[in-house]
C-alpha cells in the first residue's frame, strides 16, 4: 500500500475513521463512481478500531425486513470480497446456530427464519436432535436450560476482520485514495449549515463533503460538527483461547445465556457476549464479565474447562435505542453518517460501503436500502426494532 | 470487583445495581411537541466526563442518584434522589401543575 505523505490542502470527499466502513466507502467511490481526491483520515492505524475488536460474525438472520434486506446484500458481497481484491480475507461459511431455551424464543426464532427465507437467506428452525449432529460437542442442557430449537442460519460465516479492512484499503489506494493514519480530526468546520473543512493535528483541509465512519465515539464526533445523535457508548468485551485441534465448525451462540462461541481457522475458541451493563467510554475488561462469560461458555461446551484463556479485550459499541445503525444525512450540509453500528459493524461493512458510496457520489440522494436508518427516525417514532442483534435480549 | 457505594446500604458490590440512564429533565408530556418529547426519550448527554444517572440497588429496590465519570468509570458521588428532587409541593391542585409546567417550558 502506497504511503500517503502530506495532506492536501483540499479534497472532495473527506472519510472520518479509517476503519472498515471507512476504507469500504472510499473503495466503492474510487471503484464504481470514478470519485478519487478522497481522504481518509484515521487517528490511530488502519482497522485498529471496532474492525480489529469484533468478532467476525458475518450473518443476515436479524428479525426486521429493513435489518434483513440490509444484512443480506453483505453476506453476498463478502461471499466474492476475496476475489474481488485478490488478497484472501479467509472468509469462511460455516453457518451459525442459535440456541432456543424458551417457547418465546422458539417462537421468535420462527419468525426470524420466514423473514429471512423471504429476502433470499437460508435461515431454518431445526430441532435438538439435528443441533446434536450438527455440532456433537454442545451440552443440550447448559446451565439447566434445555436446548428447545436451534435457528439454523447456512449463510452464517466468518472473515479475518483486518484482512477486510486491508483488502479494501489496498483496492482504495491502488485507484487514487489518500489513507492518512495518525490523523486525527479535531474540529470540524461548518459554515451557514453546510459543512466547510476539517481541522487535524496535521493541519486543516478543505472537503467538499464529510463522511463520518467512526465506532465507539461517533456522538462526540457529531457534537464537534454541532448536532447530537441518540447513542449510547457501551463497552463489549470478548476473549480467545488457546488454539486446540478442530472440533467446532459453526459459529454457536446460546440466547438464554449471552454467550456466542466459534473456533477460528487457527483453532481458537473466540467468545463473547453482550454488552456491558452499564455505559463507558472505555476499554476495560472486568473480572465480573470475565466470570459469567467463562460460565456460559463452560457449560456450552463443558471440556472447555480444561482450556486457556490467551486474551481478552473490548471494543466501544455504540448503541442506538432500536439496535439499528445510523446511516444517511445530518443535519448539516455534505455532512455524511455512517455511525450506530453497535454490536453489527463488522457484518455490515461491504453494503455500508456500497450504500455510503452511493449516497455521496449522488450527492445526498439516500438509497433505498438504508432510508429506513436515517437520523430522523428518532423525532419521527419510526424506529427499526433490530431485536435480531446480539446486545438484544431475545 | 468493583464497589458502589449505595446511600441506603453503603459500599455493595456493583453487580447488586442496576443502571437506569441518565437524570434527564422531562419535558411536560401535555404541552412538549413530539421532536421535544423524541428528544428526551431518545437522547443522552454524550460528552465525555462527569455524568448523573440513575442506579438502582437491586436486592433492596432502592434507587438513587450517582454522579460518574464515563470514562475512567470513577464514582465521584452518590446520593438520595431527594436531593435532587425534594422540592416538589404536595398536595398540589391541578391549576398549579398547569402553572408550574408552564414555567418550565
Amino acid at each position: 500500500m502506497p504511503q500517503a505523505s502530506a495532506l492536501k490542502p483540499a479534497y472532495d470527499v473527506v472519510i472520518i475513521g479509517g476503519g472498515g466502513h471507512g476504507v469500504a466507502t472510499a473503495y466503492y467511490l474510487a471503484k464504481y463512481h470514478g470519485i478519487t481526491n478522497v481522504a481518509v483520515l484515521e487517528k490511530a492505524y488502519l482497522g485498529g478500531g471496532n474492525t480489529a475488536r469484533n468478532t467476525a460474525v458475518i450473518r443476515s438472520n436479524y428479525l426486521t425486513p429493513q435489518g434483513v434486506r440490509f444484512y443480506s446484500e453483505s453476506v453476498k458481497l463478502f461471499e466474492r470480497l476475496s476475489n474481488e481484491f485478490d488478497f484472501n480475507i479467509m472468509y469462511s461459511q460455516r453457518g451459525q446456530l442459535t440456541l432456543a431455551h424458551t417457547d418465546a424464543t422458539v417462537r421468535a426464532f420462527r419468525q426470524r427464519a420466514e423473514v429471512n427465507k423471504h429476502f433470499g437467506g437460508r435461515t431454518e428452525l431445526i430441532d435438538p436432535v439435528d443441533i446434536g449432529e450438527l455440532v456433537p460437542t454442545l451440552n443440550l442442557s447448559p446451565a439447566g436450560l434445555p436446548v428447545l430449537a436451534g435457528l439454523w442460519h447456512q449463510d452464517g460465516a466468518t472473515a479475518r476482520h483486518d484482512a477486510v479492512a486491508w483488502g479494501y484499503a489496498k483496492g482504495a489506494t491502488q485507484r487514487g485514495v489518500e489513507l492518512h493514519q495518525l490523523t486525527e480530526v479535531t474540529g470540524i468546520e461548518v459554515e451557514a449549515g453546510r459543512v466547510t473543512g476539517v481541522q487535524t493535528n496535521r493541519g486543516r483541509v478543505s472537503a467538499g463533503c464529510v463522511v463520518q465512519a467512526v465506532a465507539g465515539h461517533s456522538a462526540e464526533l457529531a457534537q464537534l460538527a454541532g448536532f447530537q445523535i441518540p447513542i449510547v457508548a457501551y463497552p463489549l468485551q470478548a476473549m480467545v483461547t488457546q488454539p486446540v485441534k478442530p472440533f467446532l465448525n459453526p459459529l454457536v451462540s446460546s440466547s438464554a445465556l449471552h454467550c456466542y462461541v466459534q473456533q477460528t481457522s487457527r483453532g481458537e475458541i473466540v467468545f463473547g457476549g453482550g454488552s456491558d451493563p452499564y455505559p463507558l467510554y472505555g476499554t476495560r475488561s472486568t473480572l465480573e464479565l470475565k466470570e459469567s462469560l467463562m460460565a456460559s461458555a463452560v457449560e456450552m461446551f463443558p471440556f472447555m474447562s480444561e482450556m486457556r484463556l490467551m486474551r481478552q479485550w473490548a471494543g466501544i459499541t455504540d448503541m442506538t435505542s432500536d439496535y439499528s445503525p445510523i446511516m444517511g444525512l445530518s443535519p448539516v450540509e455534505n455532512y455524511y453518517l455512517d455511525a450506530g453500528w453497535g454490536t453489527w459493524g463488522f457484518k455490515a461493512t461491504p453494503i455500508s460501503g456500497v450504500t455510503m458510496a452511493q449516497l455521496i457520489a449522488s450527492g445526498g440522494k439516500v438509497p433505498e436500502l438504508i432510508a429506513p436508518f436515517s437520523l430522523d427516525r428518532f423525532d419521527a417514532f419510526r424506529q427499526v426494532n433490530e431485536m435480531g442483534a446480539t446486545a438484544a435480549s431475545h | 470487583m468493583k464497589i458502589l457505594s449505595c446511600p441506603l446500604n453503603g459500599p455493595r458490590n456493583i453487580a447488586e445495581f442496576i443502571y437506569g440512564g441518565q437524570v434527564k429533565e422531562m419535558p411536560d408530556p401535555a404541552q412538549a411537541t413530539d421532536k421535544q418529547w423524541a428528544h428526551y426519550v431518545f437522547y443522552e448527554d454524550s460528552h465525555i466526563g462527569i455524568v448523573r444517572e440513575w442506579w438502582m440497588h437491586a436486592p433492596s429496590s432502592y434507587w438513587f442518584i450517582a454522579e460518574r465519570h464515563n470514562q475512567s468509570d470513577e464514582v465521584l458521588r452518590t446520593y438520595d434522589p431527594s436531593e435532587l428532587f425534594g422540592l416538589r409541593e404536595s398536595p398540589a391542585s391541578a391549576s398549579d401543575l398547569k402553572q408550574d409546567s408552564a414555567e418550565v417550558s
